[in-house]
């Protein structure tokens, strides 16, 4: 074994899994576990776990694979993490722990990543449950939301002994977890269902088809039904267009309804009822997680898919494996490039996009360098299907049916960074509804940091 | 169905052939909606998301009326479901309530109000006119169908609006003519005059009336259907241009100003999941009804 690289994980050939949507990466068994672990040198002063953004003690869970002792290393990251199988997944492990690793600087850092999946998946094929909390203390606790930063906040307050609701307005819990990340990330009816069910074992509700601001309100919640601390994880949901002419033609679709078609309502298996546009010849915008997902899932459907971004490769905000996963599946990316307007034919469908190359200048705010028009560029891309994945923003549904609740200009609520405080007395918030679009990561470190302040506020009335 | 389905169907009601009305127990919806506003239905695991628009609610029996006609494979199963079967999922109250009931009641009195409600678009016009009676205020309906045995709602109409005016393209029931015939005898002939209409139909009426009221000088309001997904505002599949805006009809509508929607590109957005086996389909099983002579525009 060479120890500067990576123990390789096994994943579906590319070709195979361009025409399925099974998950792609199958994962460590133990022995390539094992054989991982032994290449963490046990820091005394780890660096990984400082770019956690829940802390998780990662040498501490890589030791006991190292014995071979999963169920103990679940136990180390059940600690510090509510979701593991998710995270291990769909984490940017290449720009939080796996950066900062001491052994990446000679050679590959250590597949963090991987090996907390390992002891997920390990530990949801042994069924080990979290541990049910002890006391129960009666005091109500609604949660808004059933993505990351909910069904973590509300599995925390549950373990505190709190009687949590949480209120999701879809017909299925998990927020992005199910209508975005795609089946071939993240499986739902095995990884997703199984973290949701163990929240649920905590003794924590989950009521569907309750959407805040119009089923109910957050001052019903307080004043009508008992609540006496809420915390709202209603995510950044409302899709980006980019106001070029033919956007509202027939075939161009934002990448939450095309992923929300494919992932939440399952339109990629023909014996679900709700229909998708498979399209031959599909254009993606967009350079981001969402993108891929979005380009990944048209390629699954049997087209010829294009990535279509302004920035170059480097700038590409998508995590490394998802751009190298779609790069071996067949993508076409069409980097340093900018649409300008979408073609439309005399039936109202999409028969092209025009676009103009671009090329980078100095950096803009963001830090990334500005992309600026190569005059004389432009030229016609041939599609029948464009699919904008240009970002989301908070949905404005809560902000502006609750009295006092104060956002910012982006319509995301204004909440203390330690506690997810808001403007408004005993009501907390968390995610991407804070933060605007962010990773699951973060989202459930809100989560976590909101229930120790739901907690601190209700101990002090 | 599922044993542990909450949304309870209370009622069923055949209000025409393949047209059907459902009390269905949805206490948090029924708690908070109003006139204007839709709910989304998905009757079991693999179903679409199906937008409805309320048709009635008793918020002390905790149930909301629905009106659905049976038209493709989704509507046809619903149709199936008896008294005391239930659905997966029922939730709402989604969009804006009709603009009239936020109106000030010294605004609101001064309207010389006429409702145009076009085949099952009967159902949503119900409520407001219900509302507006309930209120105090008396308006004007029309209730146009292709035939009298497509005219709904006729009795329940009756008890809440001053006048209901009936029209058939056929002539089989009321006045021969659609609905647009029927506005201009009423103003042209009968001496009616109007303030506001509102207009909830298929699309294609609902543009052929924002024509003629625009040519007439009266405000309309009409009740956009395109297609929908999640109806929360998520996904931007019922984007709509309004004016020189693009609006999304689950959150900043489902009611626009009828003069500033860009119908025709709403009308060509509601035949992206239509198929050719699909119209093929259609075409057979209706027959004779498929095409109607007096319409104006083949949107196949």
């Amino acid at each position: 074994m060479d120890v500067l690289k990576k123990v390789p994980v096994r994943e579906q050939n590319p070709k195979v899994r361009a025409t399925n949507f099974n998950e792609v990466c199958l994962g460590y068994n133990l022995e390539e576990a094992q054989a991982e672990a032994t290449r963490c040198i046990q820091c005394k002063n780890p660096k990984c776990v400082t770019g956690c953004p829940v802390s998780i003690d990662i040498p501490g869970f890589i030791k006991e694979i190292g014995n071979a002792d999963v169920e103990a290393a679940f136990k180390v990251i059940g600690k510090y993490s509510a979701l593991p199988a998710v995270c291990g997944r769909v984490c940017p492990q290449e720009s939080q722990c796996e950066e900062r690793c001491i052994r990446g600087i000679k050679g590959e850092p250590v597949s963090i990543g991987k090996l907390e999946r390992f002891a997920a998946d390990w530990a949801r094929d042994h069924k080990i449950t979290p541990e049910m909390p002890k006391e129960h203390n009666g005091r109500k606790v609604a949660v808004i939301g059933a993505g990351p930063a909910g069904l973590t906040c509300a599995g925390d307050l549950a373990k505190m002994g709190y009687d949590v609701t949480i209120f999701e307005a879809l017909h299925e819990p998990g927020g992005v977890l199910v209508y975005g990340i795609p089946e071939f990330r993240l499986p739902k009816d095995t990884v997703v269902k199984v973290e949701v069910d163990n929240v649920k074992a905590l003794g924590v509700k989950i009521e569907t088809n309750v959407i805040i601001g119009k089923s109910a309100t957050i001052d019903e919640l307080m004043e009508e039904e008992g609540f006496e601390a809420v915390f709202i994880g209603s995510g950044a949901g409302l899709p980006k267009f980019m106001g070029i002419p033919g956007e509202n033609a027939n075939g161009v679709f934002s990448a939450n309804e095309y992923l929300t078609r494919s992932n939440l309502m399952k339109a990629f298996d023909k014996s679900y009822d709700t229909p998708i546009i498979t399209g031959k010849r599909v254009g993606v915008v967009g350079g981001g997680n969402v993108a891929m997902d979005a380009a990944r899932t048209a390629l699954r459907l049997g087209a010829e898919v294009y990535i279509v971004y302004r920035r170059s490769e480097e700038e590409l905000p998508a995590r490394a494996e998802e751009v190298h996963h779609a790069k071996e599946e067949g993508i076409i990316f069409k980097l340093l490039t900018n649409p300008t307007e979408i073609l439309v034919n005399e039936n109202g469908w999409v028969s092209g996009m025009r676009c103009v190359e671009m090329e980078l200048g100095e950096p803009d705010a963001s830090g990334r360098r500005r992309p600026i028009v190569k005059k004389d560029s432009d030229f016609v891309l041939e599609l029948d299907t464009v699919i904008m994945s240009l970002g989301t923003s908070p949905n404005p549904l809560i902000s502006s049916t609750t009295m006092g609740l104060d956002t910012n200009k982006h319509k995301c609520i204004i909440a203390d960074a330690e506690t997810g405080l808001t403007s408004r007395e005993g009501v907390f918030a968390g995610g991407d509804a804070v933060t605007g679009a962010a990773t699951v990561i973060l989202a459930m470190g809100a989560g976590k940091a909101a229930a120790k302040g739901i907690d601190a506020y209700l101990k002090s009335r | 169905m599922e044993e542990n389905y909450i949304y309870t169907i209370t009622k069923k009601e055949s209000l025409a052939n393949s047209i059907y009305l459902m009390d269905v127990k949805a206490p948090r919806v029924a708690k908070n909606c109003y006139p204007g506003q839709f709910v989304i239905v998905k009757m079991d695991e693999k179903g679409e998301r199906i937008p409805l628009t309320i048709c009635d609610y008793d918020r002390a029996a905790g149930t909301v009326t629905i009106v659905f006609q049976a038209l493709g494979t989704s509507t046809k199963r619903m149709a199936e479901y008896e008294e005391d079967e239930a659905f997966r999922d029922f939730t709402g109250p989604l969009g804006h309530r009709s603009e009239l009931i936020d109106m000030p009641a010294d605004e609101l009195s001064k309207k010389k109000i006429l409702f145009v409600a076009g085949g099952v678009g009967t159902a949503p016009v119900y409520p407001q006119v219900k509302w507006m009676k309930e209120n105090g205020y008396d308006v004007d309906c029309i209730i146009g169908a292709r035939n009298k045995e497509l005219i709904i709602l006729e009795d329940r109409m009756k008890k809440y609006a001053k006048n209901v005016y009936i029209t058939t393209d056929d002539g089989s029931y009321g006045f021969k003519g659609n609905v647009n015939d029927c506005i201009k005898d009423l103003v042209n002939n009968q001496g009616k005059q109007y303030d506001l209409v509102i207009a909830i139909g298929p699309m294609i009426m609902m543009k052929f009336v924002c024509i003629l009221t625009k040519e007439l000088g009266i405000n309309t309001i009409v009740s956009m259907n395109p297609v929908m997904v999640d109806g929360t505002g998520m996904c931007g599949a019922c984007r709509l241009t309004i004016g020189n805006e693009v609006k999304f009809a689950c959150v900043d509508g489902p009611e626009f100003d009828g003069h500033l929607v860009n119908f025709d590109e709403a009308m060509k957005r509601l035949q992206i999941y239509k198929s050719e086996e699909g119209r093929a389909v259609l075409r057979k099983e209706d027959g004779d009804t498929h095409h109607n002579d007096n319409c104006q525009i083949h949107v196949d």
